[in-house]
């Protein structure tokens, strides 16, 4: 019940934040999509795998929505849709043959994929616009057409009622058979075909999902910025959106967007402040979390508050 | 593609591959004696390869003799590789060992981020490129191609000494058997009286200079910017899982299959030569999921 009335005010709170300080909407948008691919990869972290590769999921779903953005001129929600539809698409096809795979060669076999993604999109600039990447006109949102200040305000709307969805989603996952066994490949994954559960079933499931959120924090991303690069999908972005996840806490789906906004500040103040530095900053941080606090912010207010369990 | 363009590919790969082996050894040999997969280890090859610039630097601004250039490459990986293993087993792997596996990884990507930035703090961004070694060891002409000397000779001969200076190692002497002890079973080993901490220190610093020694030993023929630790870390760590995680011997094929295909594509295919060493390793695990030498291991229930 706490942790509900803790998510309805920071709810609030963000949008309060968006809506009065206009130079802050970016940012707040920019944290939330983070947020939502995070919550994709807390689901990955609940199974005992980490994923060097993540980030293609985004880059995936942002190159598709600025692909249909310049083809068809679609509407932002749609095209969300699609773009979030592809990224689980390629979820479930990657996941095919990546599930068979544990620890690190989980996660660099991710890292892989994601680099020759990578290097496509760099070296086929005639289709992908290379580099420099694709822009497209803002879309319309909801059919209609709507200004710079008040389309990022209603995507700043959309996102946070995303942001609660993909919460909820996550927390039910969690609760559900499937979110029990999946943390059960982590404890042991050879009791678990002894109960009669196929691991890389379950373990294909979690990855689409973790797809799936991944693409919908990347085209909101995308939308967000008007821009995609190949530099969305490169292998230290994904590592970011690890870091994020034991920032935030990995326990909870709350945790990743506690994290995201955290991580977001931390960027824009240490960027401001240490120009050269902050990438520095941010290694410091993650080994200082590590040793000071594994369980994330999300861990630190779990214990003073003593909201909710281990759902 | 005639001849001459072939033995021109096989050298460039050799050449390539050696470098990519010594890098791989160095992150295979700590994964092997501490089970972690040390991210920073690409951080070592970028900062070897800045530190042996900077000697080679020195040595022309104070005209000292240009036959210090070679042995300056080995003394650069050896003071990186000491330095760095030293800091990061002291400082980090080993509070680490009992922590969780994805705990593990990131606190190595965390010294990865701190690392990249201190080297873009200390060199800058300006690319850095040293090459009075290759010129000074001048050029040799092989079946019809003129190649350098340090390429053809010195690069692969040192990955070849490497590659049999660590067989002897750790067959042959009291302490690397003490290594190869920790690496089959930590606890075992520290029963039987091995001095753990100080082999892991040993191996890091060991390993570490490899990675270094990769980065100086490409110093010469590469130009050092930003990201290129990253780069190195990604493929390296391709071709140990190719090979297989702990093999030396399996980095070693991994090394020269990876090496001579990447060449090959630059004179047939160059749009795909950085996707290949990935497309090789997605291939090989795809077959074989723990990589071409892998050792079968006891399933615990």
């Amino acid at each position: 019940m706490r942790l509900r009335l803790l998510v309805i005010v920071l709810a609030l709170a963000v949008l309060a934040l968006g809506l009065s300080f206009p130079w802050l909407k970016t940012p707040v948008l920019l944290a939330l999509s983070n947020g939502l691919a995070v919550s994709g990869v807390i689901i990955l972290i609940r199974s005992g795998q980490v994923s060097f590769g993540n980030a293609m999921f985004t880059c995936l779903a942002g190159y598709a929505a600025a692909f249909m953005a310049r083809a068809w001129a679609l509407d932002a929600l749609i095209l969300i849709a699609l773009s979030t539809l592809f990224a689980a698409l390629s979820g479930a096809l990657i996941g095919i043959f990546i599930v068979r795979y544990r620890g690190i060669f989980f996660g660099m076999l991710n890292l892989a994929l994601s680099m020759v993604l990578f290097s496509v999109l760099g070296k086929f600039g005639g289709v992908t616009g290379g580099t420099d990447g694709l822009r497209f006109d803002r879309p319309t949102l909801g059919f209609v057409h709507l200004e710079r200040e008040s389309f990022e305000t209603a995507l700043l709307v959309l996102a946070v009622l995303l942001a609660i969805g993909a919460g909820w989603l996550v927390q039910r996952y969690f609760a559900s058979v499937s979110g029990q066994a999946l943390a059960a490949i982590k404890t042991n994954e050879t009791r678990l075909e002894y109960l009669g559960i196929s691991a890389k079933r379950v373990f294909w499931g979690g990855y689409v999902l973790a797809a799936t959120l991944c693409g919908l924090g990347g085209s909101l991303f995308t939308l967000t910025q008007g821009l995609v690069t190949p530099e969305m999908g490169y292998w230290v972005r994904s590592g970011e959106l690890v870091f994020i996840a034991i920032l935030g806490g990995s326990g909870h789906a709350l945790g990743a967007f506690i994290g995201a906004f955290v991580f977001e500040f931390m960027k824009l103040y240490a960027a401001a402040l240490l120009t050269n530095a902050w990438q520095l900053v941010m290694g410091l941080v993650l080994i200082a979390m590590v040793f000071l606090a594994p369980t994330g912010v999300f861990g630190m207010i779990q214990r003073r508050l003593k909201v909710g369990g281990n759902t | 593609m005639n001849s001459s363009l072939i033995a021109l590919a096989l050298m460039d790969g050799v050449s390539y591959a050696a470098l990519l082996f010594l890098v791989a050894l160095g992150l295979t040999l700590i994964f092997g004696v501490m089970r972690i997969l040390n991210i920073a280890h690409g951080s070592l090859y970028a900062w070897g390869g800045y530190f042996a610039a900077t000697l080679g630097l020195v040595i022309t601004n104070f005209g000292l003799s240009p036959m210090l250039g070679l042995p300056a490459l080995f003394v650069a990986a050896l003071f990186i590789g000491v330095l760095l293993g030293t800091v990061l087993e002291y400082g980090l792997l080993r509070r680490i060992l009992d922590k969780d596996p994805i705990l593990q990884l990131l606190v190595t990507f965390g010294a990865f981020m701190v690392l990249e930035d201190l080297q873009r703090l200390i060199w800058g961004v300006q690319p850095v490129f040293v090459s009075e070694v290759v010129t000074q060891l001048g050029t040799i002409s092989v079946a019809g191609v003129t190649y350098t000397r340090y390429q053809l000779l010195v690069l692969p001969g040192v990955a070849i000494a490497a590659f049999f200076g660590l067989r002897w190692f750790l067959g042959r002497t009291a302490l690397g058997r003490q290594v190869t002890a920790v690496t089959h079973h930590r606890e075992v080993a520290t029963a039987m009286g091995v001095n753990t901490g100080r082999v892991t220190w040993i191996t890091i610093s060991v390993g570490g200079a490899l990675g270094a020694l990769g980065g100086a030993l490409a110093s010469p023929t590469t130009s050092f910017t930003p990201g290129i630790g990253a780069e190195m870390m990604v493929l390296s760590f391709a071709v140990v899982a190719t090979g297989g995680l702990g093999q030396i011997g399996g980095a070693a094929v991994a090394a020269l299959m990876i090496g001579l295909s990447r060449s090959f594509a630059i004179y047939l295919m160059p749009e795909i030569e950085v996707l290949v060493p990935y497309l090789i390793m997605l291939g090989v695990l795809l077959i074989r999921p723990e990589g071409l030498f892998s050792t079968a291991a006891a399933r615990r229930i």
